[in-house]
């Protein structure tokens, strides 16, 4: 096509679009034209994140083994050696959701594999993000959902496979806001027997409260 | 006087002013050994204050200016036990200091996923893309050569209150209630920006993404965006703070901190939503019943009483005004009712002005204490006639291991010393 001819193309469909999708009030597409039009290089650069579908995986693998050797380099120093944590870094690993104090991890609680590879490549390692290749984020998540007993050890990550992984938590998400699940009333006289009114808990002497005077407090034993 | 630049103007030190003034301070000093009785008699009159008796600083003294150094405590502080690093962390609003709706810049609550970024604006982009007509990448000058707008919204972290599920367990108003700040946002309505990339009809959601180290992005329905959204710039009269987003952030007027993306640098818009490890492993709630809320974006209505709380207890019997504040992510504060005595009877408090949609909104009543123990309770009701739950009511139904979305009614206890404690009721 020549250039015209395409110039021509575009403003009609330019024209086109204008007239299918501007609702009445709205300024129709490139109005007051400031920035610039993006290429497809800068999308491609910048448009990192995943969804469950796989959109947004890069090409690229990685295997269970690989992830090993990675994710000792990268992340056993905050998540433990087999992901069971370090200090008060995120555990990786196994937990139950049940019980009176639930351990939410990769594996008892993720809904989506996608997600473990769009927050490892986007947001890991903590102090230096975004900065593994591709293969090297699809090996430790590889690890990470076979330390989970999730997939198997002969199990590569890569954009084929990822968004096929059932997480085992996944069907108890519910993705729309039940709220409000509350009726409290504007009751303003007798709305409950004075001698119900009774202290359930109290944060004193509990001593879980910083100072809120003088400078900063460490709450380090003095 | 010629100077270099950075280099300190000597005749300062040498001014017999400056002097005079370094003097006098060591004289307050000495005197203030003296004992507080004496320098709370010194302090009628017919005695003249010694600042009322000496030249203070001039103009520019300080060219940004700082709060007095007699308010140096009230600072943003944080719960060391709470998470693992300072880098992902939070800290929390003085409440109990804040006398209006707008909170200070200086003291807005800070949330980092992966620390402050320190964007320099000459470099900072905003790109727009995916199911748009026309991709484009907008820097700092274009974003604001667009039609502008300032609203007054709070911001409130989810977790705000999260502490408190199971029991009362942090002894003040600044740590149970200090992760909510308000401010004046000025930037550009996000449906400018939607509308000049021209939006396919298939678009549904939108991914928004920050230029952090956490690259922090949720999603969101492109409705909300359309509707009340801004990309905003200016906070308070000024540029955004760092710790806010500086140079632009978004601004998601009534919905949780986190989604309210700093450091904006990219909006895609999509069919569907992504499930980024920010809307699935966290900022998601873990109900009772083993089940998991996501996508609770909304802040329902909420309320504290800001004073008397822990940190600013009663001095003695008397008259004085309960005061506190009040907001909802769904609109206006329409009521809030005070009870003194763990929620028997209530009275409706006075909403200060202005009352505006999605802010904080002051509340005020007058309260004569006897002495005795009280237990002060506010009840805040918004204009959809949605009523503040107490926490038993959460608690029915939702357990104990939710995290976010506390937003219960607080009760401080006071005691006949005028102290007052953070308690709960059963």
């Amino acid at each position: 096509m020549s250039s015209s001819r395409k110039f021509a193309a575009t403003l009609l469909l330019g024209i086109v679009a204008a007239s299918t999708c501007v609702l009445a009030g709205e300024r129709p597409a490139g109005y007051f034209g400031y920035g610039r039009v993006a290429t497809e290089a800068e999308v491609a650069g910048w448009a990192i994140s995943v969804r469950p579908d796989g959109q947004g995986l890069p090409p690229g693998e990685g295997t269970v083994n690989q992830g090993a050797d990675a994710y000792t380099e990268q992340c056993s120093a905050c998540h433990g050696t087999f992901g069971e944590g370090a200090e008060r870094y995120p555990k990786l690993v196994g937990g139950s959701i049940k019980g009176d104090r639930p351990e939410p991890s990769v594996g008892s609680y993720w809904p989506f594999a996608t997600t473990l590879f769009d927050y490892i490549n986007g947001a890991m390692p903590f102090p230096a993000p975004h900065q593994l290749s591709a293969d090297q984020v699809y090996a430790i998540t590889a690890y990470i959902l076979n330390l989970n007993n999730i997939v198997g050890s002969d199990f590569v990550a890569n954009r084929e496979t990822l968004p096929k992984v059932k997480m085992p938590y996944r069907d108890r998400f519910i993705w729309k806001d039940p709220r409000p699940d509350t009726k409290n009333t504007e009751c303003m006289n007798d709305c409950a027997d004075p001698a119900s009114v009774r202290i359930e808990s109290t944060a004193e002497g509990k001593e879980l409260t910083p100072r809120t005077t003088g400078p900063l407090d460490d709450m380090k034993p003095k | 006087m010629k100077l270099l630049s950075g280099q300190r103007p000597t005749g300062i030190e040498t001014d017999p002013e400056r002097r005079r003034f370094l003097t006098l301070g060591a004289a307050l000093g000495a005197s203030a050994l003296a004992g507080d009785t004496a320098r709370a008699a010194e302090s009628y009159p017919p005695t003249d204050a010694p600042w009322s008796q000496m030249l203070g600083p001039g103009v520019v003294d300080k060219p940004y200016g700082e709060p007095s150094e007699f308010v140096k405590d009230v600072i943003r502080r944080n719960v060391p036990w709470l998470t693992a690093t300072p880098e992902s962390s939070v800290s929390f609003t003085p409440l109990q200091n804040q006398t209006g709706i707008i909170t200070p810049n200086g003291l807005f609550f800070e949330r980092y996923h992966a620390g402050r970024a320190n964007v320099d604006p000459a470099q900072h982009k905003l790109m727009i893309h995916g199911l748009v007509e026309r991709p484009i990448i907008l820097s700092m000058q274009d974003i604001q050569r667009f039609p502008s707008l300032s609203r007054i919204h709070f911001i409130e972290c989810p977790a705000n209150g999260g502490m408190e599920w199971r029991a009362a367990q942090l002894n003040s108003l600044q740590f149970t209630h200090g992760m909510v700040s308000c401010a004046e946002w000025t930037g550009v309505k996000l449906s400018t920006l939607l509308e000049e990339v021209g939006l396919k009809k298939e678009a549904k959601w939108a991914l928004v993404e920050g230029a952090d180290a956490a690259h922090l992005a949720r999603s969101l329905p492109v409705e909300k965006l359309l509707d009340d959204c801004i990309v905003a710039y200016g906070q308070n009269g000024e540029a955004l703070r760092p710790e806010q987003g500086f140079p632009v952030r978004l601004i998601v007027p009534g919905w949780q901190g986190n989604v309210n993306i700093k450091w904006l640098r990219r909006i895609q818009i999509g069919d569907q939503p992504w499930f980024t490890r920010e809307e699935t492993s966290k900022y998601t709630e873990l109900m009772a019943d083993g089940s998991v809320r996501g996508f609770t974006w909304l802040i329902y209505a909420k309320s504290v009483i800001t004073f008397p709380c822990p940190e600013k207890p009663l001095k003695e019997p008397g008259i004085y005004e309960i005061r506190g504040l009040a907001w909802s992510g769904k609109g206006k504060i329409k009521a809030v009712d005070i009870s003194t005595d763990g929620g028997v009877t209530w009275e409706r408090a006075q909403l200060e002005q202005p009352v505006l949609s999605k802010a904080l909104t002051r509340f005020t009543l007058e309260w004569r204490w006897d002495g005795k123990p009280a237990l002060l309770q506010s009840r805040a009701v918004d204009e959809t006639g949605f009523v503040q739950p107490t926490i038993a009511q959460l608690r029915a139904a939702r357990g104990v291991n939710g995290v976010y979305n506390n937003n219960s009614i607080q009760t401080w206890q006071v005691k006949p010393d005028g102290s007052v404690f953070d308690v709960q009721l059963a």
